[in-house]
């Protein structure tokens, strides 16, 4: 089935997420999408599988234009989206979740559907129990159970969302002949991915997005060069940089372990000194939050030895940290680090050290009054913290910080910011790095790495690299890391 | 701010008539006449006596709510609060039991039964709270769970070993010797002692929420958990404190139903102040003051129900529809105001 997007465009707020996409896949291709996170990917398959809507913009398929007003709509057009994590009921049979979605009735007929999922995994070589339950199954049998569902469905155009995270190798492999199979049936293939080596080895032609915008497309072969610049962009001119470390050890991590749901990250050895600013680069997910909460003492270590300030804090809790001047800052502010229904007002006075029984609720007024002065908060003592804008909320949670801080662990501190305000948040963090504190951050912004920190971390699925110096790296070789090429097995 | 209160006030009035049309379509359905079933539920305050029956039903109910309210501070749903109320009273019968023949002033007797009723309602709740921060189960579940295990205790106490001479009967364990009930009001059923720790129960509550760093810290951790965390706040901790203060708080209000109004043990000792209470705290909505009205209203509401039966043939259980109507449209006006509203 032929796919054409023609002048797609998606706003979140002001936020620009799909810019004017025009695609167009023909009929048994397999298309690859590749861009960072935050580039657009995800929004444009959401409205091509019918979960939002495109502001402006068209989606015709085999020439006809179509409006795709849900997922279910989606997969009666022949559209089906094989997610992430898969969406299927783990609690139900392998049976059961094939039959999902199936028109029939109040009986449906489990026989007929038991034999053609046998006929289906003949077909494709799959081998799973139909009477297994779901939840026994690996991440890569249950992708497999959904592809022969959405096949089962009459599924003409197969979308895949990060499809190779969390399955074997041998897997993956049976993936890849699957989706080779499909050409033969002028089945249409999407493959969304980050990892260039996927991409290189499974499509025939793929089109990068960077910032909403399409940037660039390119058919077999691939100059992965020019695929990386697409991703990532062009290299900025770089600030000045600390350049080696000649103070003071605030962090140090000895042969530290982390195991995540997804990940497990081994050996781990970092140190870092007063004043010093780490990036680390990597897609979502390849275990940079992991590394950042096991710093802060919010996930348990399975081996090794964190101590801050020469002082030994393995396994002992966040607030244990906190005491030794170590503060995180999430990226789902209002999620995990603000209190919704509370006042600027009474968030400082949490923040701050408490004597007496009684709030002294004065004293936090005018506490507030001076913060919101200083950080530039737009927003009132009285006002509730929901209320603020992203980028008020964040400089309210840089202004609850306590002095005098040894390390501060940052979660994409500008995610979704306003250009002031992210030049203003970096620089008061660096305001902290001149008074001693040492600052790790993650950031999918490789210029934002670039131009902040002294010293890069890549992650690739688990694995960190070696410290890049900033100003003798680049985007080309951090972008090549972070899509899996380089790293020696 | 002005335009607000005027805005939410309009519209809690809309949910109250609502609440009093549906009631009354209800009644007009089993063929009474509301006008004259209300007149005669709240006409009936008029009288000395009648309003102190209503206080006598306020008094536990407030404390009850009173408790509720620092758990919903916390952000959990302690529906444990009616097993809480009555492990309360069991926990003042027995040291009443324990000391009735003691040489000790009766009064001190009294004081002494009601402190632990405290104690023994902030034991369940704590039992409750144990569960959920320690064995991962929702408070909502464990508190039901315990409900049930309060009742039956009650009952196998009742009939068991602390049963009347002769027969153990639904009516409840022997009564207690006169010196050891709280003193009552000169020919009313109410005793002035019941009234006061109520109010310094509530008051308790009020300057808690409102003016404490405790109160403050524990509204943190129920409006965002894991903010409140990051904030340095010891979460479990004060989940666990909460609980504790509202079984100390139920606890009390069902020592006051063996000390001041049943005077021994029954088997449905709470009469159902906890789930009563919940509904008060959640239209209340955090302000400990207007508990006191409110606590009062659905008090009212109980008390004026009472003769239902008797004059009208209708079951007494119609104030728990009106009761329940009330909480719902109210609840359902906060919620369409807030989707109606634009936003400034």
């Amino acid at each position: 089935m032929k796919v054409e997007l023609r002048g797609i465009h998606k706003y979140f707020g002001v936020n620009h997420a799909n810019d004017d996409i025009t695609l167009t896949i023909p009929s048994g291709t397999i298309q690859g999408i590749l861009g960072e996170n935050g580039a657009g990917k995800s929004t444009l398959m959401k409205i091509l599988s019918g979960f939002i809507h495109a502001d402006s913009g068209e989606v015709l398929l085999d020439g006809k234009p179509v409006v795709i007003e849900s997922p279910a709509v989606a997969i009666h057009d022949g559209i089906g989206m094989l997610h992430q994590d898969p969406l299927d009921f783990p609690p139900m049979r392998v049976i059961d979740n094939f039959m999902l979605g199936q028109k029939g009735g109040l009986f449906p007929n489990r026989t007929r559907a038991a034999r053609d999922l046998r006929r289906l995994q003949k077909e494709f070589d799959f081998d799973i129990d139909p009477e297994n339950y779901v939840d026994s199954l690996t991440v890569g049998e249950r992708q497999q159970l959904e592809i022969m569902r959405l096949l089962y469905l009459g599924a003409r155009v197969f979308i895949l969302d990060e499809p190779t995270t969390g399955i074997s190798a041998a897997q993956k492999d049976k993936l890849f002949e699957t989706l080779k199979k499909f050409r033969k049936q002028a089945i249409t293939v999407i493959f969304v991915s980050h990892k260039l080596e996927d991409v290189e080895k499974l499509c025939d032609q793929v089109a990068v997005l960077r910032q909403g915008k399409l940037v660039g497309a390119m058919d077999k072969p691939f100059d992965q060069k020019k695929l990386v610049e697409m991703m990532f962009g062009k290299e900025v001119p770089l600030g000045t940089k600390q350049t080696a470390c000649q103070d003071r050890t605030v962090l140090n991590l000895d042969r530290v372990s982390i195991e995540g749901m997804r990940l497990k990250i081994k050996d781990i050895d970092f140190h870092i000194c007063e004043g010093e600013v780490v990036g680390l680069a990597g897609m979502e997910g390849s275990g940079q939050d992991l590394f950042l909460r096991a710093c802060a003492g919010l996930i348990r270590t399975v081996g090794g030895v964190v101590k801050v300030n020469d002082r030994d804090l393995t396994g002992k809790s966040y607030h244990t940290y906190k005491k030794h001047g170590v503060e995180f800052l999430p990226a789902a502010r209002l999620e995990q680090a603000l209190a919704p229904g509370l006042t600027l007002a009474e968030h400082f006075i949490l923040a701050e050290k408490q004597t007496g029984v009684f709030i002294n609720h004065e004293r936090g007024r005018r506490l507030a009054e001076e913060r919101i002065k200083t950080f530039n908060i737009k927003g009132a003592p009285v006002s509730p913290v929901e209320s603020l804008s992203g980028g008020n909320q964040q400089r309210t949670l840089l202004s609850l910080l306590r002095h005098p801080l040894s390390l501060v662990l940052v979660e994409h501190p500008t995610r979704g910011l306003d250009i002031e305000s992210v030049v203003y948040i970096w620089g008061k963090l660096k305001e902290r790095c001149k008074q001693g504190a040492a600052i790790v951050f993650m950031s999918s912004d490789l210029d934002e790495i670039l131009q902040y920190s002294d010293r890069v971390l890549v992650f690739y699925n688990g694995r960190i690299s070696h410290p890049f110096d900033a100003n003798k790296t680049n985007v080309q070789q951090l972008g090549e890391l972070i899509g899996g090429k380089g790293w020696n097995e | 701010m002005k335009h607000t209160t005027l805005n939410r006030i309009g519209f809690q009035l809309f949910a109250l008539l609502l609440a009093f049309g549906i009631a009354s379509l209800v009644l007009l359905a089993v063929g009474a006449s509301p006008v004259q079933i209300y007149k005669d539920m709240f006409g009936s305050l008029g009288t000395k006596g009648k309003i102190a029956d209503v206080l006598v039903s306020w008094a536990p109910l407030l404390l009850a709510t009173a408790g509720l309210l620092i758990t919903f501070a916390a952000g959990l749903w302690n529906i444990g609060v009616e097993g809480q109320i009555t492990f309360g009273a069991i926990g003042t019968t027995l040291v009443l039991r324990l000391l009735q023949n003691s040489a000790m002033n009766a009064g001190l007797i009294i004081a002494l039964s009601i402190f632990a009723g405290m104690l023994a309602g902030a034991l369940w709740a704590a039992l409750a709270g144990a569960l959920k921060t320690f064995g991962g189960v929702n408070e909502i579940f464990g508190g039901l769970g315990l409900n049930f295990v309060a009742t039956a205790l009650t009952i196998y106490l009742v009939f068991g070993p602390w049963k009347r001479p002769g027969t153990g009967s639904m009516s409840g364990t022997q009564p207690f010797p006169e010196q050891f009930n709280l003193p009552l009001f000169e020919g009313l059923r109410l005793s002035p002692w019941a009234l006061v720790v109520a109010v310094v129960g509530i008051v308790f509550v009020y300057f808690l929420l409102q003016g404490t760093y405790f109160g403050l810290r524990l509204k943190a951790v129920g409006k965002n958990f894991r903010a409140a965390y990051l904030l340095g706040i010891p979460t479990w901790q004060y989940m666990m404190f909460s609980f504790l203060l509202c079984g100390a708080l139920s606890g009390a209000a069902g020592a006051l139903q063996v000390t001041a109004v049943y005077h021994r043990l029954i088997p449905s000792i709470s009469s159902g102040y906890g789930y009563l209470g919940l509904m008060v705290a959640m239209l209340v909505n955090y302000q400990a003051i207007a508990a006191i009205p409110v606590a009062f209203f659905f008090a009212a509401l109980n008390i004026g129900s009472i003769q239902l039966p008797i004059v009208h043939k209708l079951d007494s259980s119609f104030s728990g529809v009106l009761q329940g109507l009330l909480v719902l449209f109210i609840l359902l006006a906060e919620g369409a105001r807030q989707r109606l509203t634009p936003k400034a």
